[in-house]
């Protein structure tokens, strides 16, 4: 069974069409790369997913569950449903997006505590609760490899640092599926390693992530899937060796082209 | 009467109109900073119409001297009830509440002109500032918060609320700090606060008579408790400088 199918996603900014019928499934543990130049509609595909941006039409499926059918959308947006279906989704900005005010682990715990108020067990036993989101957010920063820096805050952190500490806040909500917006592209090169690093170790671990991505190598050895996007279309996809290697559209050659003539 | 048997008459009265003009710093601060608040989510709002109110409201009140404004807040209404007639009076329930509405005599009524007069002058400039604020926390901030399933609320608390704090010290410090100087435009209107107290030296007051110091004097009050203001907003800034 599919864990996600995307149906027929259309959005318009005024005039301008940034996604043009957008359809594709995945399987659970798969690893999808969205490459495709700049403007091409990547990001916002990827902000109709997590309902940052509402699509004018199509239909978004989570295990078969309808999160998204544009056609019957009520016109309330942040209410209760609403917040609750985001969370199948985690997102990892470009620009990481971390709250200044609070430490790595507070970034990472924040949510999971908030969420926690409402139950239960955070009724019958609050100290019990805090320290298991603790000890479970102290976890998640081990496997981004900064159990060291847990302590501190955004500003005093590099930015490959930064970006991993997004990844383990993203995946705190255990999100069925994990998106990465250009994650490394507001990095210095030197610092990109680290973050695709754990990336790469999350896909070992067969999480299902999608990744938006300029990082063509890294999207060729990691992904079980590409998809590559010109002016709001998916124009080509399938295995990444295949699409890489043997790209049967012009368009795609074309932009491979230009990424293998830089490198 | 010496220099030595003035200045504790002068202290003292002094010290009293001090409370006054402390009184009415406390109540501004107390009315405007709450009023800017809600003047400033009215900005940033969907509705054009409440926002162009604002704007306009705004406009006025910056536009326009403070002391004007006293003076129309003070003045206007007993001149309004004067200018309406007893049939029109009669004819509308506005206007006759219109009519009926004066400020207390003495300094009550007074007080609380120059109260009303410089909460809503206050809130227009706090409105802005908090408004640069609210304006100036980036999107991705608001973005990360609703994709971990925050409700707007909290997001505001837990997320927006401090940065914003820290982002709008400094000109909110500016502010107040002017704030404690313009309380002496309500000697316009006669408040007796400290520039009130010390004038009454120069015309005669519990025996002196002709003396300007006092009015040179006052300063110091100023002074002392800007200097207090400024420390506390830079112990404050101090506090929030643990991010960045």
């Amino acid at each position: 069974m599919p864990i996600l199918q995307v149906e027929h996603i259309r959005k318009s900014f005024g005039q301008t069409k940034v996604l043009d019928d957008i359809s594709f499934s995945m399987e659970p543990g798969d690893t999808l790369s969205i490459i495709g130049s700049s403007g091409s509609g990547k990001t916002t595909l990827l902000r109709c997913l997590n309902f940052l941006e509402k699509p004018d039409a199509g239909i978004i499926r989570v295990r078969d569950e309808v999160l998204l059918d544009a056609s019957q959308q009520p016109k309330k947006v942040n209410n209760r449903e609403t917040r609750l279906k985001r969370l199948h989704f985690g997102l990892v900005f470009q620009s990481f997006n971390l709250f200044p005010q609070y430490t790595a682990l507070q970034n990472v715990t924040l949510a999971e505590e908030l969420l926690a108020h409402d139950t239960p067990e955070w009724k019958a036993d609050k100290a019990k609760e805090q320290s298991r989101i603790r000890e479970h957010g102290m976890e998640l920063l081990n496997e981004v490899g900064l159990s060291n820096r847990m302590n501190n805050y955004p500003h005093q952190l590099s930015g490959g640092q930064c970006q991993r500490v997004a990844i383990a806040r993203a995946l705190a909500l255990r999100p069925d599926i994990l998106c990465f917006d250009e994650p490394t592209s507001a990095l210095d090169p030197e610092l990109t390693g680290e973050v695709l690093r754990s990336i790469r170790k999350l896909a070992e671990r067969n999480t299902t992530m999608i990744i938006v991505t300029h990082e063509m190598n890294f999207a060729r050895d990691v992904s079980s899937s590409v998809i590559f996007m010109d002016q709001g279309c998916i124009c080509e996809q399938g295995d990444p060796r295949e699409v890489f290697d043997h790209p049967q559209q012009e368009r795609t050659r074309q932009f491979l082209a230009r990424y293998h003539g830089e490198n | 009467m010496s220099f030595a048997q003035q200045f504790p008459v002068v202290f003292n009265a002094l010290n009293v109109g001090f409370l006054q003009t402390l009184k009415l710093f406390c109540v501004t601060l107390l009315g405007a900073l709450p009023l800017g608040l809600l003047l400033a989510c009215g900005e940033i709002s969907r509705s054009r119409i409440l926002r162009s109110v604002i704007k306009v409201l705004v406009w006025i009140i910056r536009g326009s001297p403070l002391m004007i404004q006293l003076l129309i807040i003070y003045y206007g209404p007993g001149l309004l009830a004067s200018s309406i007639s007893a049939e029109a009076a009669a004819a509308s329930p506005f206007l006759k509440m219109l009519q009926g509405f004066k400020w207390s005599g003495g300094e009550d009524g007074r007080f609380a002109a120059a109260a009303v007069a410089f909460i809503i002058n206050y809130a227009c400039y706090f409105c802005e500032i908090f408004r640069g604020g609210i304006q100036g926390i980036p999107a991705g901030q608001e973005e990360a918060g609703l994709v971990l399933g925050m409700t707007g609320r909290q997001i505001f608390f837990r997320v927006k609320l401090l940065q914003m704090v820290k982002a709008i010290l400094p000109p909110i410090s500016n502010e107040i700090i002017t704030l404690v100087k313009d309380t002496s435009l309500a000697r316009i209107i006669s408040l007796q606060e400290v520039i009130w107290a010390g004038q009454a030296f120069l015309k005669g007051s519990q025996g002196i008579s002709g003396a300007i110091w006092p009015l040179f004097f006052t300063g110091v009050y100023y002074l002392a408790a800007n200097g207090l203001l400024t420390v506390g907003f830079a112990k404050l800034e101090k506090k929030l400088g643990y991010f960045r």
